[in-house]
């Protein structure tokens, strides 16, 4: 078998071992507090305040806009008091934060995040059920939340887990329906063949260039731009859903339930939670750029131009490997900017519309869109 | 009689949400630009940049104790605000004033005269009061320190913060 | 691979275990997961990875996260305080180990069990699993499934409909 323990190369391992330490420490939990702070400097000026501006470096006058921070947050929340309450359930009390922050942090393993540097492909897992396997694990991120409301052994919190946990079900099904026609387009389930094929022939939401483009004959991806429009907002308005964001965010719902699943924490594991909201976010919005918005990929087919411009067809240039996970990383930003903006614009649902909002126009418009996809597809791709 | 109220019938771009998301989402976006471009200033960036000078004339800061032209004490401690303060921030002991001084036809002065800021809720009652004219609240706000006895002003530092004041002033005037 | 496979059914059999001999019913619900992750991993390892990563999608993710939602709305106490039925308990190991015995005694006999199975094609037949499973499914098992289909939809109808008629007698 190809897996065996003893054929496994040292060397193959070292390097899988730098890319998940490299793209874990250096790159996602970073990001995760560094969305913190622009969570909190977007807010201020769509509020028309200032926001953090003090926190530079330490010990000098040097304040770089705030920058400092998340680090000094950081070293908050490692120092406060960690309070256990009484009355909690203390097993599923001290697992339910690292439930919340493991699903989150794993499913970046089959993300994409650039091309290739030195002929090696930048993603920690190269699984040809992507999507699929981003979903199990995102699934899994539900028993944090569920077990942080049923320990805590309250009120607040234990109804908070309740609404998180009939939430996440509802809108993984919209979740997964509204994704199906991405998947028939594309006809593959590997993110990095998706990404792939859109570097060459369009982003899903922008076939302007390659084969996808009108006049290149591509008439099959002009009619199927309206299926996608509506999978893409079906499939990024149930990631605001999964991910408890604003304006779905009922589980921590302050004027009802205090702070919900996690009234009762506090210290790191309080921070464990919150980390793994963000992390979550963070990983939603490369899903959604991975799928629609063509991922690493540069945008007018400037890929295969660049590409031609270093000679060799089969290598890609370390330049160019950079330059991708740098686009990859922008689109990221991008749209975690934009789920800060939506945080900060829109009010919050009430419960029964939120699940009429899943239950009855999602799902039957995922499930809708579906058909659609199929139908153009059988007309234009005979 | 209960009210019955009816709702709005909705329209389908009222019902599917978008248009209204699409015009909050202008709003704010409108709001963000114009703070990054600096077209609008609203914080003030407050140890470095101060609204003092915009303090209007009836601020009330911390309370504080005055001498009169002769630098004379004002105070003669009838002890009427410490029965007024309403948190009971005031603490007062009286004293004669011994034979043979200046002021000696006084006859009280205070011993000890603490005001807890801790306690003080700067309502500017022991202004009102005050029949001697003895008790003022100053423009002082930011009355800190890193211990509870160093929030209890004693007499000298009241003394301190109020410095002289002459004449008689007209506490029932426009600013007051 | 072995190790591996040692290693992740000895979680499926020992959390398969807590299951039934822990007293509190979350506690059993979360070692059924952490059991169904066990069997999940062994599909992964034989590089069925479509198998493995749709058994946490829907027991995991899904099926047992309805069970867990309805045993936190249980009272909980009076189920850990419930006594031991030792005779029944008695009887229990005893139908088990009967069972294994028998299972035992039988796979002992069965003579293709002896036999080494053949090697898996390479890597680039198996990275189709879910084009395979899909070929299989809508066409040699094609009427199968849609009786599924058809099953599971005269079960939700069922469901639909009993609910309904709760609702009307309040």
């Amino acid at each position: 078998m190809n897996c065996s323990l003893a054929s496994i190369e040292f060397s193959a391992v070292l390097i899988h071992v730098i890319k998940i330490v490299v793209l874990v420490f250096v790159v996602i939990l970073p990001m995760v507090a560094y969305s913190v702070w622009a969570e909190r400097k977007v807010s201020a000026i769509i509020q028309d305040r200032v926001g953090p501006n003090r926190v530079g470096i330490p010990f000098t006058k040097i304040s770089l806009a705030g920058l400092g921070q998340p680090i000094a947050d950081g070293v908050k929340f490692l120092l406060k008091e960690d309070l256990t309450p009484g009355h909690v359930n203390k097993l599923y009390f001290w697992l339910a934060p690292a439930l919340t922050m493991v699903p989150a942090i794993l499913t970046c393993a089959v993300l994409p995040f650039g091309s290739e540097l030195f002929g090696e492909k930048m993603v920690v897992a190269d699984l040809n059920v992507g999507p699929l396997f981003i979903f199990a694990i995102a699934s899994l991120s539900v028993y944090g939340i569920v077990l942080a409301g049923w320990s805590s052994n309250s009120k607040y919190p234990f109804l908070g887990g309740i609404r998180s946990s009939s939430q996440m079900i509802s809108y993984e099904i919209s979740l997964g329906l509204s994704l199906v026609p991405v998947l028939l387009i594309f006809g593959e389930l590997n993110l990095s063949t998706i990404v792939e094929e859109q570097s060459k022939n369009g982003w899903l939401l922008l076939p302007l260039w390659g084969e996808g483009a009108v006049w290149n004959g591509g008439w099959d991806r002009f009619f199927l731009f309206f299926p996608a429009c509506i999978a893409f907002i079906v499939f990024t308005t149930s990631i605001f859903a999964e991910t408890n964001r604003l304006p779905f965010d009922l589980p921590e719902c302050e004027t009802e339930l205090v702070a919900g699943y996690h009234t009762e924490y506090s210290s790191m594991k309080f921070a464990l939670f919150f980390l793994g909201e963000y992390a979550a976010m963070i990983i939603g919005s490369g899903l959604i750029v991975t799928l629609f918005l063509g991922g690493w990929s540069l945008p007018f087919g400037w890929d295969a131009g660049l590409m031609k411009m270093a000679g060799n067809p089969e290598q890609v240039p370390w330049w160019l490997g950079l330059m991708h996970i740098a686009t990859f990383l922008g689109k990221v930003i991008a749209f975690i900017i934009f789920f800060i903006w939506v945080r900060w614009t829109l009010p919050r649902f009430r419960y029964d519309q939120l699940m009429k909002l899943g239950w009855i126009v999602f799902f039957e418009l995922a499930l809708l869109n579906i058909f659609i996809t199929a139908g153009i597809l059988i007309l234009t791709r005979p | 009689m209960p009210i019955v109220v009816q709702r709005p019938r909705l329209t389908i771009a009222e019902k599917c949400y978008f248009p209204a998301i699409m015009k909050g989402l202008r709003i704010t976006l409108g709001h963000a630009i114009r703070i990054l471009l600096r077209k609008k200033k609203v914080t003030m960036q407050y140890p470095e940049a101060k609204w003092d000078d915009h303090l209007p004339e009836h601020y009330r800061g911390a309370p504080a104790l005055v001498t009169d032209e002769h630098d004379r004490e004002r105070c003669v401690s009838c002890q009427l605000c410490e029965f007024i303060c309403p948190p009971r921030a005031i603490t007062i002991i009286p004293e004669e004033i011994p034979a043979g001084d200046e002021w000696q036809k006084v006859e009280k002065r205070p011993k000890i005269f603490d005001i807890d800021m801790i306690r003080c809720i700067y309502c500017g009652m022991c202004e009102e009061v005050c029949p001697e004219q003895a008790i003022f609240l100053r423009k002082d706000y930011a009355i800190t320190g890193v211990s509870r006895e160093e929030m209890v002003h004693d007499k000298k530092k009241l003394y301190e913060i109020g410095g002289r004041r002459e004449g008689l002033v007209n506490k029932w005037n426009e600013l007051k | 691979m072995s190790l591996l496979f040692y290693i992740f059914s000895g979680v499926m059999l020992v959390f398969g275990l807590l299951v039934v001999v822990n007293r509190n019913p979350v506690s059993s619900a979360l070692s059924l997961v952490v059991s169904f992750m066990g069997l999940a991993a062994l599909f992964i390892t034989l590089n069925a990875y479509f198998i493995g990563v749709i058994q946490i999608l829907v027991y995991t993710g899904a099926v047992m996260v309805l069970f867990l939602f309805i045993i936190m709305l249980l009272d909980i106490k009076s189920e850990q305080c419930r006594k031991l039925n030792y005779v029944a308990m008695g009887g229990g190991v005893m139908i088990v180990l009967a069972f294994v015995a028998q299972l035992t005694m039988i796979l002992a006999g069965y003579a293709p069990g002896k036999q080494r199975l053949v090697e898996l094609p390479g890597d680039a037949a198996v990275h189709q699993d879910v084009k395979r499973v899909g070929e299989a499914l809508f066409t040699h098992f094609n009427f199968h499934l849609q009786l599924l289909g058809v099953l599971l939809l005269i079960a939700t109808i069922g469901v639909v409909v009993l609910s309904r008629r709760q609702g009307e007698g309040n």
